[in-house]
Parts: structure tokens; sequence; C-alpha cells
């Protein structure tokens, strides 16, 4: 998939690359994977992107290895994920450049 | 209308699947998800590719429009149920569209796609199709579409409704955070526009709230409802999810939304624009 333009609104793929023109001194990237109790990564959970306050900011469906992946900007978020299998929270605090985080959902 | 006339419950689809004259229709901008697997007996249709204009930046004319639904097979008199991802987005969007043009009778599933599947109900990877109809769309109905100099004649008059995230709001993004954040266009809101997101209307599973919960959320923003209202976010599709809370569920008159939304108003030359969570003076 190209590099997500103005044209939409959804979420990019969230398994592919990140676009080559993306300055990672500038954006915030908050990545990583949403695994099961007994450790599974889980596709197609639903990653909810909350703000310090609590407040939703947005919202991706876990590719086929349970990744997912915000751009977003310095400070401290709440990760909520959704699955089938099961609900979970992880807190991150954030800098510029990439931010790794495991959500696991039990 | 209310909550009756222009929402389902997945525990109606389920039941009325294979009713005669229901047609399921999932409406997405990345439509990958329709072919990983959807319910059965749902058409797509491809938010980007066929309700866009492919050359300008506006969206399918009235016989576009009739073509489409010719050939994915929708009629006059079917009960079209339209459903998706993203929080139903972009089927809410599409819902605006089948009013825009004159259908009787549209629905949207309520949690869409999310909620579907988050209940584990089947999804299916067969991809239906319904013989062709000649379908006849009516002139498209702008009372429920604003266009931008109505939005900036509105600032400090109507009730300017801005959708998108907090810091989308106040300038810090713009863009959702699942997207890269460099854009064309200037930082922050429409002053006068007050800041509800349109996930306050919705619960974490994609269903909307209810009808007491989202009077509420309003009422306490500050959204006069004796006023006319224009619902904006950054391409219009968030802004069809609200523009379908307070227009459909909450039976609010003078509802617009304006689709041209933040991606058009933050590149106008010389317009007025405000910074920071507050709304700002006119």
């Amino acid at each position: 998939m190209t590099a997500p333009t103005a044209a939409g609104c959804a979420a990019p793929d969230q398994a592919a690359p990140l676009p080559a023109s993306l300055d990672l001194e500038k954006e915030t990237v908050i990545t990583g994977i949403v695994r099961s109790a007994t450790d599974e990564a889980v596709p197609g959970a639903y990653v909810r992107l909350l703000d310090s306050t609590g407040e939703f900011t947005a919202e991706v469906v876990t590719s086929a290895a349970g990744q997912f992946r915000f751009f977003a900007a310095p400070g401290s978020w709440t990760l909520r994920a959704l699955s089938r299998h099961g609900n979970g929270d992880a807190a991150v605090t954030a800098g510029r450049g990439i931010n790794e985080v495991t959500v696991t959902v039990a | 209308m209310s909550r009756d006339t222009a929402l389902v419950s997945v525990e109606w689809a389920e039941k009325n699947l294979d009713a005669p004259g229901v047609v399921f229709v999932e409406v997405d901008e990345d439509t990958s998800a329709y072919e990983t697997g959807h319910i059965a007996g749902a058409i797509k249709i491809d938010w980007k590719t066929d309700l866009q204009d492919q050359v300008r930046r506006d969206f399918v004319n009235k016989t576009q429009f009739e073509a489409l639904l010719s050939e994915r097979g929708i009629s006059n008199d079917d009960t079209v149920i339209l459903y998706g991802g993203n929080n139903n987005w972009f089927a809410a969007y599409a819902y605006w569209y089948f009013k825009l043009y004159g259908h009787r009778d549209v629905k949207l599933l309520d949690g869409g796609r999310k909620k579907w599947e988050l209940d584990a109900r089947p999804l299916v990877t067969e991809t239906a199709t319904r013989p062709a109809t000649q379908y006849v769309a009516q002139e498209p109905d702008t009372s429920i579409r604003a266009f931008r100099d109505e939005v900036v004649a509105a600032i400090g008059t109507k009730n300017l409704v801005d959708v998108r995230s907090p810091d989308e709001f106040a300038g810090r993004l713009l863009a959702p955070a699942h997207l890269p954040q460099e854009q064309a266009q200037r930082a922050g809101h429409i002053p006068t526009a007050i800041s509800v997101p349109w996930s306050k209307a919705a619960n974490e599973d994609g269903t909307f709230r209810s009808d007491d919960e989202l009077r509420k959320i309003y009422g306490d923003a500050g959204l006069d409802d004796g006023k006319e209202t224009i619902a904006y976010c950054r391409i219009g599709e968030r802004s069809s999810h609200t523009w379908f809370v307070l227009q459909e569920l909450l039976g609010h008159r003078n509802v617009k939304n304006y689709d041209g939304s933040w991606t058009e108003y933050g590149s106008l030359v010389g317009v007025p624009v405000a910074l920071g969570d507050e709304p700002g003076e006119a």
C-alpha cells in the first residue's frame, strides 16, 4: 500500500513498512503487537489510542501478525485492545521516534 | 427520523440476511476487509473509487450514482442496510449520500463491522452479486450538504461542530493519529466551532450511545438545537457519523455535513482559524 494521503481517513495497512517520506525526528510512532494470554499474536483486534484524559483519539485493526501503529505526539497515552478473545490495556509514555508496546488481551 | 427508522441491531440483521427486499452493503475506504470476510449476501461499495469523482474533488453526481446502484443491483424500493469498518464512518457517509439522492429506506447496522466481528458472528468470503436494476435517483438534497462559503458565513451564527479528536481541534495534530501528520493545510479549527469528537457518540464496540446520553453530550457541549448546525471533520466521513446522530437519531432539523471539511477549510486563503482547546471568537 502506498503512503496514506489526505484522500482518505481509513487506517493504512498495519503491517506495511513505514513510508519512506516519514520523518522520525518529527513523528511520534506508537507501534506494537496485541498478544493473547498464551502469548500468541492476535490478528483482527481493535486497538484504540486514548489520550492522557482517557479520550478516544484513534483506532486501528491489527494485521495478520497482530501489529498496530499510530502516529501520535509526545506524551502519555493508553492503548486499549478489544478482541473476540478478550480485552486489555497498556500505558505508554511516548517520545519522538518509534515507541514499541505490547498489549495483552485476556 | 429516529433510532427505530434509521438503525438496525446485529440481532435484527442476522435474522434478516435473506429477507426479500433487504440489501446489505459493506462500505469501506479499504475494501480489502470485504475480501477477507463480510456478512453473507452483502455487496460492497468502495468509498474511494465508487463514491468519489475520480477527477474533481467531489462526490459522484446523480447519473454516476444511478449507474453505481443499478450495476450493484439495488432498486429504489429496497431496504438498504449499510455497515462498515472504522466505526461505520464510511457507512454513515454512504447513508448521507443515499439520503442526499433521495433513497427512501436506508439504515445503518448499529456497531457495524466491529460489533459483528467482536461478537464472533459469521463472515463469508464469497462475493455477492445481484441482478442489475434501473435505479433512479432524485436531484441532490443540498439541505444536508454544506459548502465552504456557507461555513465561513456560519462563524458566530450557526452551530459549528468539529467532530475531530481534541488534538486535531486544538491544532496539535493535523490528522487522526493512525495517519502520518504531514499535510498541506494549516492546523486548528473554524472559529466558534464546538469540539464534540465523533467518538463521544459511540460506545467502545461501535454501537451508538442511547438517545438520552447523546442529548446530554451535545447539550453539555453547548449545541443550541434551535439553530442550524454544520458538522465537519477532516474529509467529511467522521462528520457524517455525527450528522447521522443529530439528524437521524435525535431528530434535529437543519443539520448539514460539510464534506469539504478541514482539508478544504484549512487550505483556504484568508479565512479565520482558531488554535487551542477553546472555540475562539468570531
